[in-house]
């Protein structure tokens, strides 16, 4: 293969990495504060409590300020499969395309149009209805979740599909919907999403307790997220390690190069950290802490479970595929699941703090632990973001397990010319959507919640006119 | 009928409703600089379209997820190769979208502004490279015997294209004029039906001339018969004339519908012109892509009928039901905005 080509596709990666990396920065807080708007609104609904009215509209706002730039740059995501993948495109059309074209008829129409019927709504639909309309928002953030889940996962785990003239061709619907790869990381992501939702909950309130302002109106919303953070965060680690599992069943290769396991071991301890044994010519760490048997643990569910190393798993792929590499890069997946699983504790350990404090009365005077949740709000951020890292690249090098390489997957009409300029436009793009986006959420973070009902509130200070 | 007609056909119906949807919101976006006269006249041209834009855009996403799981061939030779003309899509409709929720986040008169110019940008841009990029399909663009696109970015230019991309401006701008005659009232009003009728007969002229030479093109370039691509052709002429007979009339409504009827039937004539293939090649025309070669298999086909088949009358009942809550003229008083601040203010109820 030329140095070209190879170029060609490496750009086309960076460019997918890139661009679904900085999408799935929005697609976390849209899924798990939809539900929780919509608890806020129903509280109100139920209560006739203001101040979770005036809890709805503030978290409302960032909700929405967050969704426009996940549409924005979701539709990026759509068209990128054609563009820069065609031959993965007409490959697994028939198989992938299903879920896409669903994921849109059932879950992107639901959202956007209750979603604007939310926001314009307000006073043309009975409040029963209007509540409606927010949850079935959220409904439709979860359906679109689900199908795009399921998508991935046959990537991952392709099942349901045969090979027949050069292409993947669907055979069983059900068993794709029913991936038990699909079930398990959709059950994860709608945790990540609840999680993340719970910690900016958290972390803005907090914020405000810092400011000893709006204490009344934060209160209870400092304790919805705890209520929701506590046991999510915790599941979410034992789902999280579940997945190992599955993924140990199907992709041993990017179990083993995970956990930088050369050769095969039983039982294998965990490695907390280590220094060095990260390629084929340095198999062996110069420096390693490990846990003995908690791999084995973790991988297969048993204590004194076997787990296969890379160079035995490399040797029969070649048996299997041919000659080829089989390795994903080890440094990175190695230490993706490291940043993922370690934030993902952290995320825990700050919630049961929280939970602990608040319990004794003292959450609102614990200055110190104030901060610590503010800056926590990036915690769950590092933890998805490097667990997408560690799902994708530890795949490589198929772009479908098993069935079809990266390398082989590209556009071949595209030349690396134009991806470059692309990659230049999408920098730039999302580059300033970034800046403005982060500048706008940390503002209306930061206001009065909006006051309701009589004169106030056309004149509410959070209109920002 | 087969499945892989009738896939065709449901394709085509998603791009119809995206254009007869989002053309008018594009339409409205077009005409920001140009009518109104304050700050609070914008407003109310933002939140004529501020609780629809977002799911007729849907229709685009619903149309190329549908091209991929139908026709994964044509998904992936159109895609990768409009691919600069997409690109030039993607930065278009992104930075609209963002337009809808920044613009009101600023008091400074230049912010706004800004975000006002990123819409109609934005709106004019998506709808000149669209037009240009669909004609693509029946002109026809280079590709080789593998079915992969054989040309670059400027071979999707030639006078047809170019037409194709104007006629959608206009016909857009005046289908978006006509929609503000229906939803404004007062001076926007007027200056709205003022716009309609100047940007009649200019759209009807451009729009009309593009359809009588996509006949022309589908017949020379695409092996077709007049018939039937004559069909929706002249159909369409005909709904566009009539749109500015009753655009001088002062028929808002029937205009509208004829603008709405115009644009469905120009979908319509391409379509009409493509079968039975889905991407024509010039100058090699035995490369084409076909319906029946680009696409699923029988059983995704038949997964993906039975889905649609559910799902599609329900979105279409609830899209509707939308329209018709939205359905009333937003007067000055009423104080409209961007979806954000709207949340804010509009909690309080009445």
């Amino acid at each position: 293969m030329s140095t070209l080509a190879v170029t060609t596709v490496d750009l086309a990666r960076i460019q997918f990495a890139t661009t679904s990396l900085y999408h799935f920065l929005f697609v976390p807080l849209t899924l798990g504060l939809a539900p929780l708007v919509a608890v806020m609104q129903t509280l109100w609904h139920r209560s006739g409590n203001e101040a979770w009215l005036r809890l709805t509209r503030f978290f409302g706002t960032l909700m929405l300020i967050n969704f426009a730039i996940g549409v924005a740059t979701g539709l990026v995501q759509e068209f990128q499969f054609g563009m820069n993948w065609s031959v993965y495109s007409e490959f697994v059309g028939d198989v992938f395309g299903a879920p896409l074209a669903i994921e849109g008829l059932a879950a992107f129409f639901l959202e956007s149009t209750f979603l604007g019927l939310w926001i314009f709504g307000w006073n043309k639909l009975g409040p029963r209805l209007h509540l409606a309309t927010v949850w079935l928002f959220a409904l439709g953030s979860f359906l679109s979740a689900f199908f795009i889940i399921v998508a991935n996962s046959w990537m991952q785990r392709p099942v349901g599909s045969t090979v027949t003239d050069g292409r993947a061709e669907l055979t069983s619907v059900w068993e794709l919907l029913t991936n038990r790869f699909a079930i398990w990381a959709f059950v994860h992501v709608i945790l990540v999403g609840l999680t993340t939702a719970a910690v900016v909950i958290l972390g803005v309130s907090c914020w405000h307790f810092l400011r000893g302002r709006n204490v009344e109106i934060f209160r209870p919303a400092a304790k919805l997220a705890l209520i929701v953070l506590v046991p999510v965060s915790a599941v979410n680690l034992l789902v999280g390690s579940y997945l190992g599992e599955v993924v140990t069943e199907y992709q041993p290769m990017k179990i083993a190069a995970t956990e930088a396991l050369w050769d095969t071991e039983q039982p294998a301890a965990f490695s907390l950290f280590q220094i060095g044994g990260f390629s084929e010519d340095d198999q062996t760490p110069s420096f390693d802490l490990e846990i003995p048997k908690l791999l084995s643990l973790l991988a297969t569910g048993s204590l004194d479970g076997e787990v296969q190393g890379m160079n035995q798993l490399q040797a029969e792929y070649e048996q299997q595929y041919g000659a080829g590499n089989y390795v994903p890069p080890v440094r990175t997946t190695y230490w993706s699941m490291r940043i993922m699983a370690y934030s993902g504790t952290l995320v825990f350990v700050v919630a049961a703090l929280a939970a602990l404090l608040m319990w004794r009365g003292r959450l609102e005077r614990t200055r110190w632990f104030l901060w610590v949740a503010v800056g926590s709000i990036a915690l769950p951020y590092v933890s998805a973001l490097a667990g997408w890292v560690l799902s994708e690249v530890g795949r490589q090098p198929w772009i479908v397990q098993g069935l079809l390489e990266t390398a082989d997957a590209n556009s071949p009409s595209v030349s690396t010319t134009t991806i470059a300029f692309s990659l230049g436009v999408f920098a730039v793009l999302y580059g300033l959507l970034a800046v403005v986006d982060f500048v706008l959420m940390r503002h209306y973070a930061r206001l009065d919640p909006p006051q309701v009902g009589g004169e106030g509130d056309e004149a509410a200070p959070a209109l920002g006119y | 009928m087969d499945l892989q007609l009738l896939w065709f056909l449901i394709i085509a119906f998603f791009w119809a409703g995206y254009f007869l949807l989002e053309g008018f919101d594009f339409g409205v976006g077009m005409l920001l600089p140009f009518l109104p006269r304050d700050e609070r006249e914008r407003r109310v041209m933002f939140e004529s379209i501020g609780p629809v834009w977002d799911g007729n855009e849907v229709w685009l996403v619903v149309a190329g997820g549908a091209t991929f799981a139908a026709f994964p061939a044509w998904y992936g030779t159109m895609f990768s190769g409009f691919y600069v003309a997409l690109l030039l899509i993607l930065a278009f409709l992104i930075v609209r979208v963002v337009s809808f929720e920044w613009r009101e986040k600023r008091e400074s008169p230049r912010w706004r502004a800004t975000w006002m110019w990123a819409n109609t940008i934005g709106s004019t841009g998506a709808a000149l490279v669209w037009g240009v990029g669909l004609a693509n399909l029946v002109h026809g663009v280079p590709i080789d015997a593998d079915g992969h696109f054989a040309g670059d970015f400027f071979d999707l230019f030639s006078p047809y294209t170019v037409v194709a991309g104007l006629a959608a401006v206009l016909l857009f701008a005046f289908h978006g004029a006509t929609f503000l005659t229906l939803k404004t009232t007062g001076d926007l009003l007027g200056r709205a039906r003022h716009a309609s009728r100047r940007l009649a007969l200019p759209a009807a002229i451009v729009a009309g001339g593009f359809l009588a030479w996509t006949v022309a093109v589908a017949m020379d370039k695409n092996d077709k018969d007049l018939f039937p691509p004559i069909l929706p052709a002249a159909a369409g002429i005909a709904a566009l004339a009539l749109a500015v007979v009753f655009a001088f009339a002062g028929r808002a409504g029937w205009t509208f519908t004829m603008t709405g009827a115009g644009t469905v039937l120009l979908v319509a004539t391409l379509f009409t012109g493509l079968y039975p293939r889905v991407m024509v090649s010039q100058p090699e025309f035995a490369n084409s892509l076909t319906v029946e070669g680009a696409s699923s298999s029988h059983y995704a086909l038949t997964v993906m009928t039975v889905a649609a088949a559910i799902l599609a009358p329900v979105v279409l009942l609830y899209q509707g039901w939308t329209y018709h809550v939205f359905r009333g003229r937003l007067g000055l008083e009423e104080e409209a905005g961007s979806p954000v601040d709207l949340v804010a203010r509009k909690t309080g109820g009445d």
